[in-house]
């Protein structure tokens, strides 16, 4: 069993866990992921590694509630624990390699993360700081009570800004937005990292394409195992298709087919799951983000 | 007197009952039935079946013991040879092995030698006999990695010769393509697969899930940071192939692996248990081995219309003979002699069909099997809501990646000797790994090898 060493209510529907699982805290690294199972009966959930200590042996995730699994793992607490908890699976991130370093610091880096995807981009950002490498982290929300981790994220990037959709906080409007509000103010960037719904996603790399700054993404498509087996978690990449879980889950953003992805990641959704998501998502619900599977 | 020329037939679930559950299907003899059956062995001096069987197994002796009704003592035999009896005797493929040789199959048939084993394993199991270890434990460190047929093999074999052995799985439940992939009704898990892993354990072997080695950890560090000295490698061959032809992306497009592994490891058919399963009407099902027949019988149990669409003819399929007869008694309906040119797709990205070629049997190909040609302008559509392709599967390259001197063939198989040695001094493979996907039988066997050639690499060390 895995233990829940401290939860954390960071927004209305997103939790911080802190979990015991030293052998994936021994060896992950930014970019990669987990598996989760509640119980016997639970699903296989993947969630992204948030940050970790191999000293502690613990590991931080960071989840949205969006449907039954991720409901009922909101209803567990300090002291309780994960039946299994597998890790980590993935590719680490490219940024995030020793080997990689001397070119890293040669980039000028922006991070550009939407919602939950703030979770992901914190070990990044942190790992490039410990390392000696600047950073720009964009994050976007729809509206500032489901802003988190502004403090943290702070601390270890460069230059860090803040935009909301209704400009509750910050900037007003999309990360898309305000990245071409920086890029208008002349600043200019050769790498970009964005993770978050696959429909910001998409306009995050219709944007740089524009731009021509090389962007990678972060792929949560629908998975099993995460080891490789059963092709459930499968996308188109340029001409090939590639399994996100051992392949990625990071990605060139300008050769992914986001149309396919988000089609594929409707498969499973719940219906209670779209209904809270557009709940949640109020105005800003357009549907095909990936994340309700949209308005059918 | 009954008629020796002929089996003692074996009790079955009512095919359209079972067609809509997934009890298994067979229930095996009972204590007279076997006994009846075991007389019809001849005892042979030279027994042929012995040779059919890849890990020798002493036939005519364990037999013998059942017709005494010592049915200890047969599970004595059967467990000097191998690790899994009751997983065997349900799934090996009989009738091209041991079964296959037996003399009673010139004149008449054979002798029911699977379902003896399958008996006599049975019967331990229920009278709670274990395998015992007597050895003394030499303190030396041996890893296993992955829980299938092998692995389990392998580790057992080398607790019995006082290794200590940790096994390492990715999952989070023991037993490989007997959890994933075998469905319930064909092997129950918690009755006979849980049941033989535990005899495993009985015998001192450690077990920990969640563990992928090259990702959690790779195999140098095992070596030298957790003190193994050696290493076999069970992993299997779980990486599916998919056939590259437009749609294939399409929702209700799965692989057999992802479609039996949500049903059979997650348990989606369950009532109370999470993962979710697509429940098609009309389900197509590509391919013609044993993971052919245990996508559709599962898709049938499930409530579909289950067609399989094969490319070669009947007498080619490469699946059991006892599968497809299983499978034909449920219902399901075989297209024999075409093949899936492309998946029909809806606007919203969902499987609306599948549009198939026809083939006639050319000329042997290097199988010797008559190879499928396409028959010009013989397209048609099959209406269908689901697809599984059940084209085979290769070794995943986790592990051999992320290993310095563990070298691959073409196919991506790790490269091993007969008796296991891979190219990096210390690690040993078997199975699917090694072979590409086999059977449950000769994956054992090579743990077996293994397991003795990894205690003679200690003993000159
Ligand atoms: C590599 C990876 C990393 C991820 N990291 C995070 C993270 O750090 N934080 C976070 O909140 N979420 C993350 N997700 C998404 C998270 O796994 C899903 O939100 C979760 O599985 C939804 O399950 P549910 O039962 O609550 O939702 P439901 O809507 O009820 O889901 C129904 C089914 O759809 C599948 N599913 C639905 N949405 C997704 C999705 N986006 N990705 C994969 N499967 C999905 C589930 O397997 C489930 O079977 C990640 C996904 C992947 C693949
Ligand atoms: C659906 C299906 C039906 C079949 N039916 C039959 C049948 O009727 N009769 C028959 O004889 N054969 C059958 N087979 C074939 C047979 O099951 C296999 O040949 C056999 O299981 C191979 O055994 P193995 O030990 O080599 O590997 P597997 O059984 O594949 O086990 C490998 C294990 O290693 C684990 N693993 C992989 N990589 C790692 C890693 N990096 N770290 C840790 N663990 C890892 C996997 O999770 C898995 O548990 C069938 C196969 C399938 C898929
Ligand atoms: S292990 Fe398989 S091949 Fe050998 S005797 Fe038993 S059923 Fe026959
Ligand atoms: S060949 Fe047939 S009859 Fe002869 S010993 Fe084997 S099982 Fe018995
Ligand atoms: S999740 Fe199964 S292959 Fe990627």
């Amino acid at each position: 069993m895995y233990s829940i060493l401290k939860k954390e209510k960071l927004s209305d529907k997103i939790f911080l866990m802190v979990v015991k699982a030293p052998r994936v805290a021994a060896g992950c690294l930014p970019g990669q992921f987990i598996i989760v199972k509640i119980d016997e009966e639970g699903e296989r959930i993947p969630l992204t590694i948030c940050d970790y200590d191999r000293n502690e042996g613990t590991v931080t995730i960071v989840f949205q509630t969006v449907g039954a699994s991720t409901e009922r793992m909101a209803l567990l607490g300090e002291g309780d624990a994960f039946a299994d908890f597998v890790g980590p699976l993935g590719q680490p991130s490219e940024l995030c390699v020793e080997e990689n370093l001397e070119e890293t610091k040669q980039k000028n880096i922006v991070f550009i993360a939407g919602g939950v995807g703030t979770a992901p981009v914190y070990p990044q950002v942190k790992w490039l700081k410990e390392h000696g490498v600047k950073t720009t982290v964009i994050i976007g929300a729809r509206t500032k009570d489901i802003l988190f981790y502004e403090d943290e994220m702070r601390e270890v990037a460069t230059e860090l800004y803040l935009a909301t959709d209704d400009g509750s906080y910050g900037f007003h409007g999309n990360g898309c937005q305000q990245l071409q509000a920086l890029w208008d103010e002349g600043k200019r960037f050769d790498h970009c990292v964005a993770i978050g719904p696959m429909i910001m996603m998409k306009f995050v790399c219709l944007l740089t394409k524009e731009l021509g700054i090389p962007t990678v993404v972060s792929m949560n498509p629908i998975m099993v195992d995460g080891t490789g087996m059963c092709g459930a978690c499968r996308l188109v990449v340029g001409d090939e298709v590639k399994f996100a879980c051992v392949d990625g889950p990071e990605f060139d953003g300008h050769l992914v087919d986001f149309d396919q992805a988000m089609a594929r990641a409707k498969q499973y959704k719940t219906e209670e799951g779209r209904a809270l998501l557009k709940q949640q998502e109020g105005d800003t619900h357009h549907g095909g983000c990936g994340n309700c599977g949209g308005d059918e | 007197m009954a008629d020796m020329m002929v089996r003692v037939p074996i009790s079955e679930q009512d095919p359209k009952v079972r067609a809509t559950n997934f009890e298994e299907v067979c229930l095996g003899y009972t204590e007279e039935e076997a006994v009846a059956e075991a007389s019809r062995c001849l005892n042979c001096k030279k027994p042929m079946c012995v040779g059919g069987c890849p890990v020798s197994i002493n036939i005519p002796a364990f037999i013998e013991q059942v017709k005494e009704r010592n049915f200890e003592r047969a599970y004595e035999i059967i467990s000097e040879s191998s690790a899994l009896p009751a997983v065997c005797g349900r799934v090996c493929p009989q009738e091209s092995q041991c079964e296959g040789k037996c003399i009673r199959g010139i004149k008449g048939e054979a002798v029911a030698i699977g379902k003896l084993e399958r008996f006599v394993a049975d019967w331990a199991r229920e009278n709670g006999i274990k395998p015992k270890n007597t050895s003394t434990p030499n303190g030396h460190k041996v890893a296993v990695i992955g829980s299938g047929p092998s692995g389990l093999t392998a580790a057992g074999d080398l607790a019995k010769a006082g290794y200590d052995v940790t096994v390492f799985e990715a999952l989070h439940e023991m037993g490989g393509v007997l959890v994933y992939g075998i469905p319930e009704f064909r092997l129950p898990k918690d009755k006979v697969v849980k049941a033989e892993v535990e005899n495993v354990k009985a015998l001192g072997v450690k077990f920990e899930k969640n563990v992928i080695i090259g990702r959690s950890i790779t195999i140098d560090e095992l070596i030298e940071q957790e003190g193994f000295e050696a290493v076999f490698i069970g992993s299997g061959a779980g990486l599916p192939m998919f056939m590259h032809i437009p749609g294939e992306q399409a929702n209700g497009v799965f692989s057999a692996n992802e479609y039996l592994t949500r049903n059979n490891l997650m348990k989606a058919f369950k009532e109370g248990y999470d993962t979710p399963i697509a429940r098609g009407k009309k389900v197509v099902v590509v391919g013609g081995g044993n993971v052919a027949m245990d996508a559709a019988r599962t898709a049938l149990r499930l409530g579909a219309e289950v067609h399989v669409v094969y490319r070669r003819s009947e007498a080619e399929l490469p699946a059991r003979a006892e599968e497809v007869h299983h499978a034909k008694e449920e219902g399901v309906i075989f297209d024999l002699l075409q093949n899936p040119v492309e998946i029909l797709v809806n606007e919203e990205g969902s499987v609306r069909g599948c549009k198939v070629i026809k083939m006639e049997l050319g000329e042997p190909d290097a199988s010797g099997r008559r190879r499928p040609v396409e028959i010009p302008g013989s397209e048609y559509e099959i209406e269908c809501d689901t697809v599984i392709m059940s084209l085979g599967t290769s070794p995943n390259p986790l592990i051999s990646s992320t290993t310095a001197g563990l070298e691959t063939n073409k196919k991506g198989c790790l490269i091993a000797t007969e008796d296991g040695a891979t190219t990096k001094t210390g690690v040993y493979a078997g199975g699917d790994a090694v072979t590409g996907a086999a059977t449950v039988i000769l994956a054992m066997g090579a743990g077996k090898t293994a397991a003795a050639a990894i205690d003679e690499y200690f003993k000159n060390k």
